[in-house]
């Protein structure tokens, strides 16, 4: 799972859950993969991300680094700031270990970087 | 023709076997890829730009490939869990979830640009488990895409619904969670080429697009004033106006057909 589609991810679907988010991560296996860096892509996604989420993230399974805290307000030309956004969205990949819920507390699997968002038929 | 979603749910039904066929059998692939590529074309996303797509039951990743292909992103959810280790082997780009579409897309608001499914949302209409409501579940899946995309972005839905019924059944609920649009037939004079897309837009109604081979078809059946002394006079089968309204209505079947040249219709020389 790359953090990006963490930083989508809820738990809404769980009944009783109103917000759930953002989902706490318990990594146990973190792989960096070398992707091509697509500064389109990546400056049209900063306004979607919710950066302190991806900030937290990061923080919370070792890979940081150099991260800023905040995004920038000039992010588009700031090439060296959207390369380093690139490497935490796209790049990490948590491959084994736990979501959690920060409501319910509910944990779900992540096993070879697919995590199992399946619910039992009384969760929903 | 058996359906796949009569003989086990779909968890089960994609099994190692079935998911091994989605990398080694040309046909299913072909097929997939084109129904992908249509998809991403009612799509109609912003050119040269790269955007963000959800692919609902993404199985092994063919469709993702195919957005890659058109230089965007994905994220793929799937029940199946055989299918997604395919998609995992074949080292797609795109990131996977295991994830029930009857549970609901569980997503922050606004996350995706855009949506595709291939095959998938006819699943919906079964009942697979006691606790299963195929209304609801079609209904929380809708509504909860609906929230996840961005305003103005749209979702295309390819699926083989078994009758009418479950046609109408699919569509009123995409309504009922805030969609517009409708379905688009491709080529619906083919029974094996005939296609179905959902096609569902969140930001007011547009005129949907024309389905592929549907060019010249009428609403009605056409007719024609029988001329009997002209019947009498020519066998009907051999004329050159019958053998060309043939090929015609077989081009749109999407069968092969011979081009037309001035020996169609021609008797051959009496030596042959």
């Amino acid at each position: 799972m790359k953090l990006l589609t963490h930083n989508m991810l809820t738990s809404k679907c769980i009944r009783g859950v109103s917000v759930g988010y953002p989902l706490i991560i318990n990594a146990t296996e973190v792989k960096v993969n070398q992707t091509l860096f697509n500064s389109e892509f990546v400056s049209k996604l900063i306004p979607k991300v919710d950066w302190p989420v991806l900030y937290n993230a990061a923080e919370s399974i070792g890979h940081s680094e150099d991260l800023p805290k905040e995004a920038p307000n000039d992010f588009e030309q700031n090439e060296e700031f959207l390369k380093k956004a690139h490497r935490a969205l796209v790049e990490i990949e948590v491959i084994s270990g736990n979501l959690v819920c920060p409501e319910s507390g509910r944990k779900f699997p992540i096993s070879n970087g697919i995590p199992n968002m399946l619910l039992n038929e009384d969760e929903f | 023709m058996s359906r796949p979603e009569h003989i086990a749910p779909p968890e089960i039904f994609y099994n190692e076997d079935e998911a091994k066929k989605y990398t080694q059998n040309s046909r299913i692939m072909e097929i997939q890829e084109q129904m992908s590529e249509r998809a991403i074309e009612l799509l109609l996303l912003p050119e040269g730009a790269p955007s963000l797509v959800l692919d609902i039951g993404c199985g092994s990743g063919i469709s993702g490939s195919i957005l890659e292909e058109n230089g965007h992103y994905w994220v793929g959810m799937d029940i199946s869990s055989a299918m997604l280790d395919v998609a995992v082997e074949r080292e797609v780009e795109g990131d996977l979830l295991l994830t029930d579409m009857g549970q609901g897309c569980p997503f922050r608001a606004g996350a995706f640009d855009g949506a595709i499914s291939i095959s998938a949302l006819q699943w919906l209409c079964n009942a697979d488990k006691s606790h299963h409501r195929p209304v609801q579940r079609l209904y929380k899946f809708f509504s909860t895409l609906f929230a996840c995309l961005s305003r103005s972005a749209r979702a295309v839905l390819q699926f083989y619904p078994e009758n009418g019924a479950q046609m109408e059944l699919v569509t009123s609920q995409a309504m009922k969670a805030g969609f517009f649009g409708g379905v688009v037939v491709d080529y619906p004079n083919s029974t094996k080429a005939k296609k179905f897309y959902l096609v569902l837009m969140t930001g007011g109604s547009v005129a949907l697009p024309k389905g592929l081979g549907t060019e010249g078809a009428s609403d009605g059946v056409d007719y024609a004033r029988r001329d009997r002394a002209k019947n009498l006079r020519k066998p009907l089968k051999s004329v050159r106006s019958w053998i060309q309204e043939k090929k015609e209505r077989r081009r749109r079947q999407m069968k092969k057909v011979r081009p037309d040249s001035k020996y169609t219709g021609r008797k051959r020389c009496g030596r042959f």
